[in-house]
């Protein structure tokens, strides 16, 4: 009978399993020495961060890890304890964040700026409009318009233009498609449909680069001031959440808002074009 | 839809080149899916070899309840798996969020009710007068387990492959508990998702080949076996 030798097989393979168990604990336990920071898509896509990491490794000997989701989510996630520090764009739910007490020392580190970027064609014939009249024109000519719609950074501020020009939400209209996705994807899914998205600059940048300098979709309306994206760094209120690595976060905040940082940043460029602008104070 | 032969490319060029970033996910789908098929194969074959060969009170019902768990959809058991090792969860002392191990229990969650429905499955339809012949054949209980553990061995083989390839391809799991880091938690699914949701559509392809892949040199492994 086969018995013996299937036992052996058994207690092989369950060895065999031992040692992954083994091998794989090593980097989960490396792992969780590093910072971990919650941020937004927008600086992931664009690969700042990746840009960005090694330098600061360097600087301070602190390992950078992150994990790219909307501003929604990564606030949640600081609320949870779950990560270091946060990079997000999101001012007044920023704000309320650190009112609550989730989180300290909110600093400004860089921004950028939105913008409604469509087909050439513009079937709602915005080129050049000021948002309040862009959004209007919009909404009249029932042209498609594509929202992030997961409560992000910049869906936040795309809900706040439509409040802004005096709009009701266009929640359940036909031409509103609400995505649920990251920027890139949703830019994708506004050119498929040939339609609107509000988008930040770095990352449609980043998408106009990827199409090789003539993306589909080209900005229409930019340059108001109420535009603007501004991106801080949120350390995760040690008091609340004591396993939080406070010192380490903290001397990341430091050095993303130093002058040495906002040199980085400030030559962080695609296709020649300059993606964020530093203000840390 | 020129991605398509551009993604198989791709595929090729990525494995061949030894691009870092796509072994990198690659260790990381086998390593996860290894951990989570070990704890499941484990306690999952036992439990339904009792399923199936023994009678007691509430069978049906317990056999009811891992049919359903057949259909517990990833998310959700990412989500699950999130409350329990969130730094407040009652798992959150372990540091067990965004790593792989933190996945594979979500994966194991995955897995375990496939591979004892499949192997209840295989051990109901055994042949039931080999029981009567090997006792009266005077085989004692030992004799009598691994005899019927043999004579089902290609059902849990099937009930392994079939729970294999669900844990190894799923994705919200990976997403939820893994948060999808570069270097660390990115498997291949999690990668696909990235890329694809950049727009990067040919790199996305060709990951989905590579998983293909892995998946062929498991068979391919597994018949090996099965032919000795």
């Amino acid at each position: 009978m086969d018995y013996p030798l299937k036992k052996v097989g058994i207690g092989t393979t369950l060895i065999a399993f031992c040692l992954l168990l083994c091998l794989s604990g090593t980097p989960a336990r490396a792992g969780s020495s590093q910072l971990l920071l919650a941020t937004t898509t927008s600086t992931d896509n664009t690969g700042l961060l990746d840009y960005l990491a090694p330098h600061f490794t360097r600087a301070t000997g602190i390992g950078l890890r992150w994990i790219a989701v909307g501003t929604g989510k990564a606030l949640k996630l600081g609320q949870n304890c779950d990560v270091d520090v946060l990079l997000v764009h999101a001012p007044e739910a920023e704000k309320n964040f650190v009112a609550a007490g989730y989180g300290i020392d909110r600093r400004q580190v860089m921004y950028n700026d939105f913008v409604i970027i469509g087909p050439l064609a513009d079937p709602a014939g915005i080129t050049g409009k000021e948002v309040r009249s862009a959004l209007v024109s919009i909404k009249q000519s029932g042209a498609t318009f594509v929202s992030r719609g997961d409560n992000s950074g910049t869906h936040r501020k795309e809900l706040e233009l439509w409040a802004g020009s005096g709009l009701e939400l266009p929640d359940k209209a036909s031409w509103y498609v609400q995505t649920g996705q990251g920027m890139l994807a949703t830019i994708n899914i506004a050119a498929e449909r040939k339609g609107y998205t509000l988008t930040d600059r770095g990352t449609y940048i980043k998408y106009a680069a990827d199409h090789g300098g003539n993306p589909p979709l080209k900005i229409l309306v930019d340059g108001d001031a109420c535009l603007r994206n501004q991106y801080s760094v949120i350390l995760v209120n040690p008091e609340r959440c004591p396993k939080v690595k406070s010192d380490q976060a903290k001397a990341f905040a430091q050095w993303l808002t130093s002058p040495q940082a906002g040199k980085l940043i400030a030559d962080f460029r695609l296709m020649g074009k300059q993606l964020f602008v530093p203000n840390a104070e | 839809m020129d991605f398509i032969s551009h993604g198989i490319a791709e595929a090729f060029r990525l494995l061949l080149s030894g691009d870092s970033q796509t072994y990198s996910a690659v260790a990381a789908t086998v390593k996860v899916s290894s951990m989570s098929m070990a704890v499941s194969l484990a306690l999952g074959i036992p439990a339904g070899f009792i399923l199936g060969y023994t009678s007691f009170p509430g069978k049906r019902q317990a056999r009811l309840m891992v049919d359903t768990m057949l259909a517990l959809p990833t998310v959700f058991i990412g989500l699950l798996v999130y409350a329990l090792v969130s730094s407040q969860g009652p798992l959150g002392d372990l540091g067990l969020l965004f790593t792989l191990k933190g996945i594979a229990i979500g994966q194991t969650i995955l897995a375990l009710p496939i591979v004892i429905a499949l192997t209840a499955a295989a051990v109901e339809q055994m042949d039931r007068q080999l029981r009567t012949t090997l006792i009266s054949l005077g085989a004692d209980r030992y004799r009598l387990l691994m005899t019927s553990l043999w004579e089902v061995r290609h059902g849990i083989l099937a009930a392994g492959l079939t729970a294999y390839g669900r844990v190894m391809t799923e994705v919200g799991i990976s997403m939820m508990v893994g948060g999808n880091i570069k270097w660390q938690t990115r498997t291949v699914t999690t990668a696909i998702a990235l890329e694809t949701g950049k727009g990067r559509f040919a790199v996305g392809f060709a990951l989905g080949l590579v998983l293909i892949l892995i998946a062929l040199t498991v068979n391919v492994s597994v018949s090996f076996l099965r032919r000795k």
